[in-house]
């Protein structure tokens, strides 16, 4: 096992990748030298040399596109969006082309594309560079769309992304790049489990939270806090949004009765919106309580200033737990419960 | 060599075409052109005869689509009348191992690439999205998006460059599909990378209602040296001139000089598509007088007069013409609809369990009008 961070264990999934397969092709701005503005593919490069990982003009389009064009050659192009807010210039291949090809082919075309991208606020950026556009992704037929947590996961799941023959959104919580964890790097991507699945991050029997990418440890802190109060709740870590697994949720909120959703993007259509209908089709007879979603609002990403309003925190995750339960009555103590542990430095 | 403006603009508005190149004059004679001549001066009469037939074949294979939209056979047709000479000249400059990336407009490269008949008209008639196997031709589906396929050319220029290879890859588009973004940013990558691809544009005047006036206001072939990307300016209703253009652009890709542009300056005889109706927008006098300049009409001169075509020739190539058009009408008429639990296939490559619960869920409730008959 090794220690690394979570953009560490990103980069060793990509060296791996490109050690295994001589298609494997690196594409992005400013990925060579440099090694991304994140220096998440730092000394590929170097390691691969500039024609296996190619730093790009500036157009996102271009980026993408041109990775069809290698897949359809016969390469596996792992793409660097910059950042969340710089995807959209591509999203029409993305949409029409990445996605559909394989389809409007009858399978004849395959698009194994990794489109990577650092994603989601609470890192104090400018402008478009706090974006949470996974639900656009999720709506889109012929996508995958996955979101790492810890390191582990990311090196894996990075290397499970490489090896499908379907394209993968590859979702990378930017607030959690430095957070570490330990690796196994010679994992067998034959023992690991699958991409599609979920996982449960936490056991526990009083309700249950989903969520995925850096909000898993604002549930996970959330939990701790809420176990000072003798509560007990699970967190279920999607990893994979498309397909999203619902038997691991289901299972989950059949055994505790009462579910909070949280995520960062906005509510409306949201991935939490499809997981809520979804619970209560398939788990209404077990429902105690109307499910709660606890999201960014309906806005466009504010000011980071303002972010941490806008970023649900474990307050707003607690609130809402305290809703599934009905524990109106305690919420006033709930409050000073949570401010306490804070201090105690649970984050 | 590259593109360099003559004697004002030539956007649409210059009925001479000053500065664009050919060797056929409308009439057929022959002229003289120091940039194309040595590109065709060994093209063979068999070449030339090919060159002819795969030209009428178009001609004939889309007068048969309009037919069999207007007969309902076909939800649509996107007519190529009056381009045949680009699409077929510069796919007969292309080796089988080339790949191409058309629009759906170009039948008569299809066509060139040995398309089957089905393979012509299928996605017209609603029954496919991508009716031809593109390996078997080594073309990509026919793309909509007006210019995304520039890109997937770019990119599998790169991904022969990287093999090592001499294949090239060709982007076909149109005159609107200059202003897209992604063609635009094709050409900063064809030229950044040195990719082998080549672009030809055939600016046919027209973007359904849009005069190219809308899309420019310099010569198209203009901008490509601006990325630093070589280009000739030719008649695009001159065969000849067309496969000359082509054989230079091929030629620079194969050597490892990269990208080149064509612009192939024709005219769109017919509507964008069947649903069109171009007398809303265009005058009679400008589509009579580019009928004059009629891309078969002129080769036709010329082969005669050479002594390369004779009336049994033609007689020979009219009746494969029909031929490939009574085929084309039943492969058309004669397909099936594919069973709806099919609309679930290949939407992924890999297992998906969500997705077969939602098939295995409309074919029970398919299954369900079986057993109680129709409402």
């Amino acid at each position: 096992m090794s220690s690394l961070t979570l953009g560490g264990a990103i980069n060793a999934g990509l060296a791996r990748a490109m050690q295994d397969d001589d298609h494997v092709l690196l594409m992005g701005e400013d990925i060579g030298k440099l090694g991304g503005v994140f220096r998440v593919t730092d000394g590929l490069q170097q390691r691969f040399g500039a024609q296996r990982v190619i730093d790009t003009p500036l157009a996102e389009a271009g980026i993408v596109g041109t990775a069809v064009g290698l897949a359809l050659r016969g390469y596996r192009p792992v793409v660097e969006i910059q950042f969340d807010g710089f995807v959209y210039p591509a999203f029409d291949q993305i949409v029409c082309q990445v996605a559909k090809l394989h389809y409007r082919s009858n399978g004849r075309i395959r698009m194994p594309l990794v489109i990577r991208i650092p994603w989601a606020g609470g890192v104090g950026a400018a402008e478009h560079h706090s974006e949470s556009p996974e639900a656009y992704f999720v709506h889109t037929a012929g996508l995958r769309v996955v979101a790492a947590s810890t390191p582990q996961d990311a090196y894996v799941m990075l290397r499970q992304a490489v090896a499908s023959d379907d394209p993968v959104i590859f979702f990378e919580p930017k607030r959690l790049y430095h957070s570490k964890g330990e690796v196994d790097l010679d994992a067998d991507l034959a023992d690991a489990p699958p991409l599609h699945l979920a996982r449960v991050a936490r056991e526990g029997t009083d309700a249950t939270i989903v969520t995925y990418g850096a909000q898993v440890r604002t549930a996970l802190d959330a939990a701790l806090a809420a176990e000072d109060e003798g509560l007990s709740l699970e967190v279920v870590d999607l990893r994979s949004l498309s397909p999203v697994d619902l038997n691991t949720v289901a299972a989950s909120v059949r055994k505790t009765g009462r579910v909070v959703v949280t995520h960062e993007a906005a509510r409306e259509a949201g991935v939490g919106a499809e997981l809520v209908a979804s619970i209560t089709e398939q788990c209404f007879e077990y429902l105690e309580a109307p499910p709660v979603r606890v999201t960014g609002h309906d806005i466009p990403y504010p000011p980071s200033k303002l972010e941490k309003h806008h970023v649900p925190d474990l307050d707003r995750i607690l609130f809402a737990v305290d809703r599934v339960l009905e524990r109106d009555a305690g919420a006033a103590t709930r409050q000073g419960a949570v401010t306490a542990t804070r201090d105690g430095g649970v984050r | 060599m590259t593109y360099t403006q003559t004697q004002g603009s030539s956007t649409g508005e210059d009925p001479d075409q000053r500065d664009v190149l050919r060797v056929l004059e409308p009439d057929g004679s022959r002229v003289p052109d120091a940039i194309l001549d040595p590109w065709i001066a060994d093209l063979s009469p068999h070449e030339l005869r090919a060159l002819h037939r795969d030209m009428v074949l178009t001609r004939r294979l889309d007068a048969e689509g309009v037919a069999l939209q207007r007969q309902g056979e076909l939800a649509l047709w996107a007519p190529c009348r009056g381009q045949e000479a680009v699409q077929v000249g510069t796919a007969h400059a292309l080796a089988p191992g080339d790949f191409v990336f058309p629009s759906y407009r170009e039948h008569g490269v299809l066509l060139a690439r040995g398309a089957t008949p089905e393979g012509y008209v299928l996605a017209w008639r609603g029954e496919e999205h991508s009716a031809y196997d593109h390996r078997s031709i080594n073309a990509a589906p026919p793309q909509i998006i007006i210019g995304a396929q520039s890109l997937h050319a770019t990119g599998w220029a790169m991904g022969a460059q990287r093999d090592g290879s001499r294949d090239v890859a060709v982007a076909y588009y149109g005159d609107g599909a200059t202003s897209q973004g992604d063609v635009n940013e094709a050409l900063v990558f064809a030229s950044s990378f040195r990719a082998p691809v080549v672009f030809v544009c055939s600016n046919n005047q027209w973007a359904i209602s849009e005069p190219v006036t809308v899309q420019t206001k310099y010569p198209i072939a203009g901008r490509a040296p601006g990325f630093g990307i070589p280009s000739l300016r030719v008649d695009g209703n001159d065969a000849l001139a067309c496969v000359a253009a082509m054989r230079w652009a091929i030629e620079r890709a194969r050597r490892g000089d990269g990208p080149s542009f064509i612009e192939a300056v024709t005219y769109r005889m017919g509507p964008h598509t069947t649903s069109d109706d171009p007398t809303r927008y265009r005058d009679a006098a400008e589509v009579e007088a580019w009928a004059r300049r009629d891309p078969i009409a002129r080769l036709e001169a010329y082969l005669c007069a050479e002594g390369v075509l004779d009336d049994s020739g033609l007689d020979e190539v009219s009746r494969a013409a029909d031929a490939l058009a009574a085929d084309v009408r039943a492969a058309c008429i004669g397909a099936a609809t594919r069973d709806p639990a099919t609309l679930f296939d290949h939407v992924y490559a890999e297992p998906h369990a969500a997705l077969d619960r939602q098939r295995a869920e409309y074919v029970q409730y398919l299954a369900g009008f079986d057993q109680e008959g129709p409402r």
